[in-house]
C-alpha cells in the first residue's frame, strides 16, 4: 500500500470508498495515479460480517445524527433515520442487494419526455444513452451482472415463484430473476451465490459484488492506493485561485489532519456529499463549494420505495434465497394515462424476522398486527422501486442546531412528496396487490416507506451551470479540480436502482480525470 | 437458551427488586431448545408485580397465544435494564405503570386493549411497543416459533436446503430463471 505524505500535492483525494469512490479509486490507481481514499468507517471482511441481523446493522450502518422535515412518510415512521446507508470500507455496496438495471434512453431525457410538470425541477441528463451505454457494458462486465453478456440468471427462489405466477396471471411479460451483480456461477475470483438470503448483512460468500473485496484490494495491489480508514473528511480547502488544494479530516483518534491534493473527488453518498460541500464554505465561497448557482443539496431524490406482502395459506419461506433476485419490468414506461409520468419496477423482496416488523410493516399492534406476524412463513414480498420527481425544495441543508461528534452541523433531509410520487405509489401498490390476489393471497399488507436507501441527485449534472452542480463528467461547474463521484451527481433518479449507473459514471469519470491530468488541464 | 437461563444472573450481586419466572411449557417451540428448564429474569428496576404488568402489556401489544412467556420476559429484561440505567426512563415507566393501574395484568384482553388505547400516544406505550418489535422477534425462541431459520452460511446456504422447494405453484420457465449449480 502506498503512503502518501500529507504535504504531497500530487495525489487525488477521494472521499468515500463505496460504489462510486471505490470504483474510481481502482480505475485511477490502475492507470498509475496516486490516490488517497478517506473512509469514515471501519474495515470488515467476509470473515467478520456478523450473521445476527441487528448486530450486522450496527456493524455497518451510518448512524451519525441527522434530522429531517417535510411530509414524506419516512419523517413520520423513522424520525431519527431519514436514510439507510453504510459507514464502512466498501460503503453501501456491503449492504446492497445488488439489483443492477440500466436507465432507459427516454429516462435520461426526463424533461423532454415528461414535459413541464409543475412543482418539479426536471432537466435532461447532459449525457446521451448511446454514450452511457458504452460504460454500462463495461460496468456490467466488471460486476458480473446476470442475464448480460452471456452470464446466466439466478435460479428462481420460492419467493420469486409466487411473484412470477401472479405477474403472469396479470399478463405481465418482462418478469425474470433480474439483472443482479451476484455470481450465478463462480467468477472474478469470487464464489457462487448459495442462496442464503443475508445479502443485506454482508455476503459471506463474496458472491455479491462489493468494492470491499473487489475494487479496493485491486487498487491496493497497484501500490498506488493509500486507504485511510476511520477518517472523516470535515472540510475541503481551496487556494486563492479558487482551486481546491487540501482535505481536512479527523482520524481514528479524533485528531485533525490535512491532506494536500491535486484533485478532490467526493463520493460520500447523496447526503454526506452535499453536506461536505456546504461545510466547506469560505470567504470566497460563502454558500459552500461549487454552490454559486445555489444548487448544492437541492433536487434530492430517493425514489419511491415501499413494500407489499402477500399472505398465503401455504408456506413460502421467503427468507431462503437471494433477497432481491426477481423483477417485473412492464411498468417501466412513460404512460401518463396511468395518472403519473415516469416508471417503476416491482422487485422481489424479503426481510429477516427481526427486521420485518421494524421496517416492513405499517404501524400497528394487537391482534391484527400479531396475525400478520403469525403468518411469517406464508408471506411473499416485493417492493416498488420507482422514479420520484426532483424538486428544488427537496434538499439537504445544514442543521446548525444539531452537531455531530466533531461539533459540525448535521445534515437535514427535507422531502415533500410531489403529487406524481403519490399517484405512482398508489398505482404500484394496487398492481402489487393484484399480483398476489391473482393467485389467491388471503390478504395483502402494504408496508411503509423505509428510510431512503437510494440517495441521489443532490449535486446533479447539468448542461446549464445554473441548473446543477457538475458537468457531464461530474466535474463541478465552479471548480475544475473538484469532482462529484457518487449518486449525488445523477441528474434524475429514473426507475432503476442507482448503483450500476453510479459505477458506469465512475468508470467514465476516471477516463476523463486521467486524460485531463495528462494534458495538465487539472 | 443460555441467554435465558442465566439471564442477568451475574447482576444478582446488585440488589434485585423483583423477579419474573416460569417453566418452559412442554410441547412449546421453546421446549425444543430448552427441554424441562425453568427460567428466571431478575429485575433491578421494577418490582415483581410491575414486571408482571409489563409482561401482560407486551402480550397485549403483540399477542401470540402460544409463544412462551420466556420470550416476552426478554423484552421486560431489556426495558428493566434501560430503566435501571437512566432515572428519566425509570420515571417514565413508573408513571406509565401507574396510568394503567394495578389490576391491568388481571383484567380481560378487551379491557387491556381499551386501557392501552387510552395511552397509545404516550412515550411509555411507544417505548414499550418499539422495544417489543426489537426484542420479541430477534431471539431463538421467536425463531423457533415463527419458523424462521436465520443465518444459513454456516450450513451452506439454502441452495440445497429448500430455497426453491415451493410446489404449490408452477415452476418458472428456464428463460426467466437460471440454471441450478451442479449438485443442487
Ligand atoms: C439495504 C440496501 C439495499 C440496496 N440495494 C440496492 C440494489 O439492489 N441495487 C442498487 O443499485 N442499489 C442498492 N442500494 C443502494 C446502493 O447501496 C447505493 O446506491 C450505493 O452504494 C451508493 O454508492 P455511493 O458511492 O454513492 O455511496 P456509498 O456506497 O454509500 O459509499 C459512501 C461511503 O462514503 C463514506 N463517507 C461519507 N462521508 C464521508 C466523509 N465525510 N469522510 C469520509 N468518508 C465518508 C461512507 O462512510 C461510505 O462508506 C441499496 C442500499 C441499501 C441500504
Ligand atoms: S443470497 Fe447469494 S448474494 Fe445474497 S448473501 Fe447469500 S450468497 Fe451472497
Amino acid at each position: 500500500m502506498a503512503r502518501i505524505a500529507f504535504q504531497d500535492e500530487s495525489a487525488v483525494v477521494i472521499i468515500g470508498s463505496g460504489a462510486g469512490g471505490g470504483t474510481l479509486a481502482h480505475e485511477l490507481t490502475r492507470r498509475g495515479i496516486q490516490v488517497v481514499v478517506l473512509e469514515a468507517g471501519k474495515r470488515q471482511s467476509t470473515e467478520t460480517f456478523s450473521q445476527v441481523p441487528g448486530e450486522a446493522f450496527l456493524q455497518l450502518t451510518w448512524l451519525d445524527a441527522r434530522t429531517q422535515s417535510g411530509d414524506w412518510g419516512v419523517a413520520k415512521n423513522f424520525p431519527t433515520l431519514p436514510a439507510w446507508h453504510c459507514k464502512t470500507v466498501g460503503g453501501t455496496t456491503v449492504h446492497w442487494t445488488a439489483a443492477t438495471p440500466r436507465f432507459e434512453p427516454w429516462e435520461l431525457r426526463a424533461k423532454s419526455t415528461y414535459g413541464n410538470i409543475p412543482g418539479t425541477s426536471l432537466i435532461d441528463w447532459p449525457i446521451s444513452y448511446q454514450e452511457l451505454k458504452t460504460y454500462y457494458i463495461l460496468a456490467e462486465r466488471r460486476l458480473g451482472v446476470t442475464r448480460r453478456d452471456g452470464v446466466p440468471g439466478l435460479p428462481a427462489s420460492n419467493n420469486f415463484k409466487v411473484m412470477y405466477a401472479g405477474a403472469k396471471k396479470l399478463g405481465y411479460k418482462r418478469v425474470h430473476t433480474g439483472h443482479m451483480a451476484i455470481n450465478s456461477r463462480a467468477q472474478d475470483g469470487r464464489g457462487m451465490c448459495i442462496q442464503q438470503g443475508f445479502c443485506v448483512q454482508g455476503c459471506k460468500m463474496g458472491a455479491k459484488w462489493s468494492t470491499l473485496y473487489t475494487e479496493i484490494p485491486r487498487a491496493e495491489m497497484t501500490g498506488n492506493l493509500d486507504l485511510r480508514i476511520e477518517c472523516m473528511a470535515t472540510r475541503i480547502e481551496h487556494a486563492t485561485n479558487g482551486r481546491v488544494n487540501a482535505v481536512v479530516y479527523r482520524d481514528g483518534q479524533g485528531r485533525e489532519q490535512r491532506q494536500k491534493a491535486r484533485i478532490v473527488c467526493i463520493a460520500g453518498n447523496g447526503i454526506e456529499t452535499p453536506r461536505l460541500l456546504l461545510l466547506s464554505d469560505s470567504s470566497k465561497f460563502p454558500q459552500g463549494l461549487a454552490n454559486s448557482a445555489g444548487q448544492v443539496g437541492r433536487n434530492y431524490c430517493h425514489q419511491i420505495i415501499g413494500f407489499a406482502w402477500g399472505i398465503f395459506d401455504k408456506p413460502v419461506h421467503s427468507w431462503r434465497g437471494a433477497t432481491l433476485a426477481g423483477v417485473i419490468e412492464d411498468e417501466v414506461k412513460n404512460d401518463p394515462s396511468r395518472g403519473f409520468v415516469g416508471g417503476y419496477r416491482m422487485e422481489l423482496c424479503t426481510l429477516d424476522l427481526p427486521t420485518f416488523p421494524l421496517v416492513g410493516l405499517p404501524y400497528g399492534w394487537g391482534r391484527d398486527f400479531a396475525s400478520i406476524m403469525e403468518n411469517y412463513r406464508n408471506i411473499a414480498g416485493m417492493l416498488i422501486n420507482g422514479e420520484d420527481m426532483p424538486r428544488a425544495e427537496n434538499r439537504i441543508t445544514l442543521n446548525r442546531d444539531v452537531k455531530d461528534a466533531f461539533g459540525l452541523p448535521v445534515a437535514n433531509v427535507h422531502v415533500d412528496e410531489h403529487p406524481n410520487d403519490q399517484a405512482m405509489r398508489k398505482h404500484a401498490q394496487a398492481q402489487m396487490s393484484r399480483v398476489y390476489e391473482a393467485i389467491g393471497a388471503k390478504r395483502v399488507v402494504l408496508g411503509p416507506t423505509p428510510p431512503a436507501t437510494h440517495n441521489t441527485c443532490s449535486a446533479r449534472m447539468s448542461a446549464d451551470p445554473r441548473e446543477g452542480v457538475t458537468n457531464a463528467w461530474g466535474q463541478t461547474h465552479d471548480i475544475p479540480n473538484l469532482f462529484i463521484s457518487d449518486g449525488s451527481a445523477m441528474t434524475t433518479a429514473g426507475a432503476p436502482n442507482p448503483t450500476l449507473t453510479i459505477v458506469a459514471l465512475a468508470l467514465r469519470q476516471a477516463e476523463y480525470i486521467s486524460r485531463e491530468m495528462k494534458t495538465h488541464k487539472i | 437458551m443460555d441467554q435465558l437461563v442465566t439471564l442477568n444472573r451475574r447482576e444478582l450481586l446488585k440488589s434485585t427488586t423483583g423477579l419474573l419466572m416460569g417453566w418452559v411449557v412442554a410441547g412449546s417451540p421453546l421446549a425444543l431448545i430448552a427441554p424441562g428448564r425453568a427460567w428466571a429474569v431478575d429485575l433491578t428496576a421494577f418490582t415483581s408485580s410491575e414486571g408482571a404488568a409489563l409482561l401482560s402489556m407486551a402480550r397485549t401489544i403483540a399477542p401470540h397465544d402460544k409463544l412462551d412467556d420466556a420470550a416476552y420476559a426478554l423484552v421486560i429484561q431489556s426495558v428493566d435494564g434501560d430503566a435501571s440505567k437512566d432515572a428519566n426512563t425509570l420515571k417514565m415507566f413508573k408513571e406509565g405503570l401507574a396510568s394503567i393501574g394495578t389490576s391491568f395484568a388481571a383484567s380481560s384482553e378487551s379491557e387491556r386493549v381499551e386501557a392501552l388505547e387510552k395511552i397509545e400516544s404516550s412515550a411509555f406505550f411507544q417505548t414499550m411497543r418499539v422495544k417489543i418489535l426489537q426484542v420479541l422477534y430477534s431471539n431463538p425462541i421467536a425463531y423457533a416459533y415463527f419458523g424462521y431459520e436465520g443465518e444459513a452460511f454456516s450450513k451452506g446456504g439454502y441452495l440445497r436446503r429448500g430455497f426453491n422447494n415451493l410446489r404449490w405453484l408452477p415452476e418458472v420457465p428456464t428463460e426467466d430463471s437460471g440454471p441450478l449449480p451442479a449438485g443442487a
